[in-house]
């Protein structure tokens, strides 16, 4: 792997995002500041890029696909949710709608404490790797990987979306949560708060990029590599690759779960859609059409798609899905590295590396080993 | 430390109903290169397995060094005793660069016990060893089948085993390279440390094997030098002569 020093994509990335956390809240006010849209888009693609980077983590470099990852997308957004829901009410009296609508008189017992924003962030944590944990503990334990491991977390966040469609959960039901109007003491809706939401996305992503680069290039991110090329070489060779991947998988849950509580608050509502299998899906298709196991082509997927499904979304909408799927048979036969091979073909790299790539991506979907 | 490194005690491993290994025994000592030879099927590669903890017995015990039972071990507890093997089909990782292969064979912590300084001097003794000094930023998904055989030995080799397991080392390699391959397999012979070759090239059996265990459809058909080997009666008929 290049040393971080020459890597230049993931060096103008970080600028990039360094510059835009700065310039934003110093333009902010004048004529030359982003409009509320459009920062506010800016944020939400930042958590979007995010949660491309967790997937990415897991399925580029250590070859387990997952199609659930918005299973922890969504604890994230759910508990900060809940934190934006229960502070609003502690400091303006507000009573959320879902409580409204059921009839209830309080907040039911286990939303004791979310008004304090450590605690529900410790809640997030501590359910993201209690649920990551057992879940990866006991698929990794038995070899459960590839195409099975993969339909498994498929079904894992789509029985999570059944049960938070239910009404009576206590979460928001089937009409989610929203109306929040105060977060960490401070009003929402303003200009100020939207550029402050969206630079701790920025930030965030720089950060996540930054610590994503350095475990990859590591020891253990070659013992991660190493794992998705060839695991039970490398179990051959004395390292417990079960441990390995558990700390990868929970690693990876958390950073969706990260990405989800700073999408929320920008976008204003959750509801059960964001388990749908579909949004899983998609985080799938960022990657590759960025490019699995390169870290900046994940980022670049996540907007690329994103900007995409913006635009289409209103000039028609009707023909997303298709687009959708006609970039995922593309990515599958044509560019099995995403735009990392039209970046190849532009310098007309010889075949035989490519070639080695198409049969890792075959495996990476394809094959699993008992 | 026991004379006996390995000490193969009635292993049978079914997949089905089909025995690959049929009550077979045999002992390995330390300080031998133990070629095992047979045709296709005999089950060379499935014993392999079974003292690398891949495949679960189905009766028998491998003690490894006079005293531990391996069978119930995990591939990675047996690899850290100190028993190391090279596959058949040769087995590298693609997205990794020659020296990085070596760095991971020679220790088997997330985070190096060496030093960096003692690391890099091992890798570089170990690439002087198995000849790929020259390769050593290279991936090694874009080197020579050759190459990649080597580096897989020497990715097994960094570690110092006590027991160095080689599946058909020079399968596919020019007779140059098989040469080669015969002198460093020579070069790796030390008092306390077994080497089983698993290979169907005699001459190259011939040039490096201390004794020859023939195998048969899982059992021992005969075990000795290997000018015995080529005069039994019975080794011909199943092997050789075909
Ligand atoms: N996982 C498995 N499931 C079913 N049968 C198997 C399995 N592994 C091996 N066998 C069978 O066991 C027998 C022994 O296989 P093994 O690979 O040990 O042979 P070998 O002596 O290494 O042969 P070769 O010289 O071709 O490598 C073969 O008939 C093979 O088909
Ligand atoms: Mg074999």
């Amino acid at each position: 792997m290049t040393p971080i020093t020459r890597d230049r994509p993931f060096l103008l990335l970080v600028a990039l995002l360094v510059m835009l956390s700065v310039a934003m809240p110093l333009l902010s006010g004048t004529g030359l500041a982003p409009s509320r849209y459009l920062t506010n888009a800016i944020g939400q693609l930042a958590a979007f890029a995010v949660l491309a980077l967790s997937l990415d983590l897991i399925w580029g470099y250590l070859g387990i696909l997952s199609l659930g990852h918005g299973l922890f997308f969504a604890i994230g957004g759910y508990v900060v949710a809940m934190y934006l829901l229960k502070h609003s009410f502690v400091v303006t009296g507000t009573v959320p709608d879902f409580l409204q609508f059921m009839g209830w008189k309080e907040f039911p017992f286990y939303w004791a404490g979310f008004e304090f924003f450590p605690y529900a962030f410790g809640v997030a944590v501590a359910v993201t790797l209690l649920i990551s944990g057992v879940f990866g503990y006991v698929s990794f334990r038995s070899r459960v990987g590839g195409v099975y491991f993969a339909i498994i977390t498929q079904a894992l966040v789509y029985v999570a979306m059944l049960l938070m469609f239910r009404n009576d959960t206590g979460f928001g039901g089937n009409n989610g949560m929203t109306g929040f109007s105060v977060i960490l003491g401070w009003p929402m809706g303003t200009s100020g708060m939207i550029t402050a939401l969206a630079v701790a996305s920025l930030v965030t992503l720089a950060l996540v990029l930054v610590g994503c680069r350095w475990l990859v290039g590591s020891r253990f991110g070659a013992l991660m590599l190493a794992t998705r090329d060839d695991e039970t070489r490398l179990r051959t060779l004395g390292y417990e690759t079960l441990r390995l991947k558990l700390i990868v998988w929970c690693l990876s849950a958390l950073l969706a779960m990260l990405a989800g509580m700073l999408y929320v608050p920008q976008v204003g509502i959750i509801n059960p859609r964001v388990l749908s299998p579909e949004l899983s899906l998609e985080i799938a298709v960022w990657v590759a059409i960025g490019g699995r196991g390169h870290l900046v082509g994940a980022v670049i997927g996540a907007l690329l798609v994103n900007a995409l499904k913006f635009w289409l979304s209103s000039a028609a909408p009707d023909v997303w899905p298709f687009i959708l799927s006609g970039l995922i048979v593309l990515v599958v036969l044509v560019f099995p590295n995403g735009l990392m091979d039209l970046a190849k073909f532009r310098l007309a790299r010889p075949m035989g590396p490519k070639r080695m790539e198409t049969k890792r991506m075959a495996r990476g979907i394809g094959e699993a080993r008992s | 430390m026991s004379l006996t490194a390995l000490l193969v005690d009635g292993l049978t491993v079914r997949f089905g109903s089909f025995r690959a290994i049929d009550d077979l025994s045999l002992a390995i000592d330390y300080g031998e290169v133990r070629a095992v030879i047979g045709p296709n099927g005999a089950g060379k590669t499935t014993l392999l397995d079974v003292i690398s903890g891949i495949t679960r017995p189905k009766q028998g015990r491998v003690l490894f060094d006079g005293a531990h039972d391996i069978t119930r071990w995990s591939e990675s507890a047996i690899a850290r005793a100190g028993l190391r093997r090279k596959f058949q089909k040769p087995s590298v990782f693609e997205g990794l660069t020659v020296r990085q292969h070596i760095a991971i064979g020679a220790d088997v912590g997330f985070r190096s016990r060496l030093d960096a300084p003692a690391l890099e001097d091992r890798i570089s003794e170990v690439l002087e060893t198995v000849g790929l000094t020259e390769q050593g930023e290279r991936l090694a998904g874009e080197l020579g089948h050759g190459h990649k055989q080597w580096l897989e030995i020497g990715m097994v080799l960094a570690s110092d085993p006590r027991v160095l397991m080689l599946d058909e080392p020079v399968a596919g390699l020019t007779d140059e390279e098989t040469e080669r391959t015969a002198r460093l397999v020579r070069a790796l012979v030390r008092p306390d440390r077994a080497i089983v070759v698993v290979e169907h090239d005699m001459d190259f059996v011939e040039r490096i094997a201390d004794r020859v265990t023939v195998l048969h459809e899982g059992r021992t058909l005969f075990e000795g030098s290997m000018d015995k080997v080529r005069a039994d009666k019975a080794v011909v008929e199943v092997y050789l002569g075909r």
